[in-house]
């Protein structure tokens, strides 16, 4: 799912400071997962922003919602007889949730108020961890089920670099070198000879390389 | 190492004789005289000069524009490309320019992550990786292609070169069929991480030698004399994928701090006497940081001064 984490307080205030009427909208999908952006923390960063101008002496409103998915606009349409009400929506779903809602109502300021972090998984609770970066082409069969896109920190398709020392990567001691990871999990699967294989090239067209992604499936439109 | 270039290098390893490699670290100006002096303290021991590609991530006038002028001064560069900073549009551009102005050594590596550098906070490439790297260089070189498919005429006639590092980890053995992988992609030569822990290193050549890699790659041993003892333990602990054992620290804190140059040095050539034993080595790297100026004494006593003149 798609990982992201709370805005500093500072930087959402910042954005609403001089506005009168603000909504705070969370989404029910991956950030309530995460616990950074689902009703929970709208209800949060709400009382978050009341305080501030109560503090600052400032008469202004502060209401939170949650819908169901931002990234759908049947859910997104829930706000249609109430966002005209706001100066601003502070939206806590991810970057999609952000824009598909600002899209939704393009006279409206939408401010973010989580940083979309990547595409991972939860390590427990509290702690999330990349996995994917959506290359549009998985290469996941010829690795042992280990991107060396997202685990390798120089996205290496033949790894490991000279840099790795005792299992870890160059760069934080913290950080599983991923092409040992690759290693030792083909060597358990007894497919060691795709290790030894060099891999050519990569087509990035797939990839963020080839501009904006689209996916159309005729089949299923309705 | 079947194809064959106009290599100096190339020829030295062909004849039979220990090659000697040093490097060049380019300086972080304009100032290409520095070049030429760090070019000119070395250049009637060794066989080629490697220049280093933005090494560490610090930013530095390019590798390609000292390997031109290396050429120009009449010597052989070995041209050190890195695929961290450039995609493979840039890195074939380079390798076209390196081959007009006859430049035919070519060191393909993937680079330190730039979180090391002076540029911590910009973007990587990495469209290739080394091996990558070397595919395209052969490909360029053998095939007269791009990798997009386009055929051109003049080719770059490049000895194709990549590192390898036995003391990296998890295990000696996966560290040799890494270094299969990119023989298998066309490398030529091989110029090691430095060595100090000599049990691992010949682990290393003794699983090479059994695949009979040796014959198909020109492996040159990584030598880097230590300075002093704070050298020593600084690459102990510091530097990433290299392995200095405490006997090296402690013998080299066991001598007076004015002693200590001489120790290192002493201690390189011991190395190497002892790696010139070692069956598949076929030359020497000598990596001497900030201190070019000791690499005639190193190879006068190693006994591989002069060099033999090949044509």
């Amino acid at each position: 799912m798609i990982k992201a984490k709370e805005k500093p307080l500072n930087e959402v205030i910042d954005m609403v400071k001089d506005l009168k009427k603000v909504l705070i909208a969370g989404c029910d999908g991956c950030v309530t997962v995460c616990e950074a952006g689902g009703a929970k923390e709208a209800k949060v960063l709400a009382a978050a922003l009341r305080l501030f101008f109560t503090q600052e002496g400032k008469k202004a409103e502060v209401d939170e919602t949650s819908l169901t998915r931002q990234c759908n606009k049947d859910y997104l349409q829930e706000l249609q007889d109430r966002i005209d009400n706001y100066d601003a929506v502070v939206s806590i779903a991810c970057g999609c949730g952000v824009q598909f809602l600002a899209e939704m109502y393009p006279t409206k300021i939408v401010y973010p108020g989580v940083d979309t972090c990547f595409m991972g998984v939860t390590d427990e609770r509290g702690v999330y961890s990349e996995r994917c970066q959506a290359c549009g082409r998985c290469i996941l069969a010829e690795t042992g089920g280990i991107c060396p896109i997202a685990r390798c920190s120089k996205r290496m398709l033949n790894g490991p670099c000279g840099g790795s020392e005792r299992g870890k990567c160059e760069i934080n001691p913290d950080v599983p070198c991923g092409w040992e990871l690759i290693y030792e999990r083909l060597k358990t699967l007894g497919q060691l000879d795709r290790f030894e294989n060099p891999v050519a090239p990569k087509d990035w067209l797939t990839s963020r390389d080839g501009g904006p992604r689209k996916i159309v499936r005729e089949e299923i439109q309705i | 190492m079947s194809t064959e270039t106009p290599s100096r290098l190339q020829k030295m390893i062909k004849a039979g004789h220990f090659a000697v490699t040093s490097e060049v670290g380019p300086p972080r100006s304009a100032d290409g005289a520095v070049i030429e002096q760090k070019a000119n303290l070395i250049k009637d021991y060794v066989d080629a000069i490697n220049v280093t590609d933005n090494q560490t991530s610090v930013c530095r006038l390019s590798s390609l524009a000292a390997c031109i002028r290396i050429k120009l001064m009449g010597l052989e560069p070995v041209l050190q490309m890195v695929t961290r900073d450039r995609n493979r549009i840039a890195l074939q551009s380079d390798i076209l320019g390196a081959g007009s102005y006859g430049i035919n050594n070519i060191l393909c590596l993937t680079g330190d992550h730039q979180h090391f550098g002076d540029h911590p906070n910009c973007v990587n490439v990495f469209d290739l990786d080394s091996t990558q790297l070397i595919q395209t260089v052969r490909l360029m070189r053998d095939e007269g292609r791009l990798l997009g498919g386009h055929e051109f005429g003049a080719r770059p006639q490049m000895f194709i070169g990549a590192a390898a590092n036995p003391f990296a980890g998890p295990n000696v053995e996966m560290r040799v069929v890494r270094l299969a992988k990119k023989v298998a992609a066309g490398c030529q030569f091989v110029q090691t991480q430095c060595i100090y822990n000599m049990d691992t290193f010949k682990k290393f050549m003794k699983m090479v030698v059994d695949r009979g890699m040796h014959e198909k790659v020109a492996i040159l041993a990584g030598i880097t004399p230590m300075k002093n003892v704070g050298m020593a333990k600084y690459m102990q602990k510091r530097v990433p994928g290299i392995d200095v054992p405490d006997d090296i620290v402690k013998r080299m804190g066991g001598v007076p701090k004015e002693n200590q140059p001489e120790e290192g040095i002493k201690l390189a050539v011991e190395q190497i006497e002892e790696l010139k034993e070692v069956e598949g080595i076929r030359g020497f790297h000598i990596m001497a940081i900030e201190w070019e100026e000791k690499v005639p004494e190193i190879v006068e006593k190693i006994g591989l001064y002069p060099r033999p003149k090949i044509g």
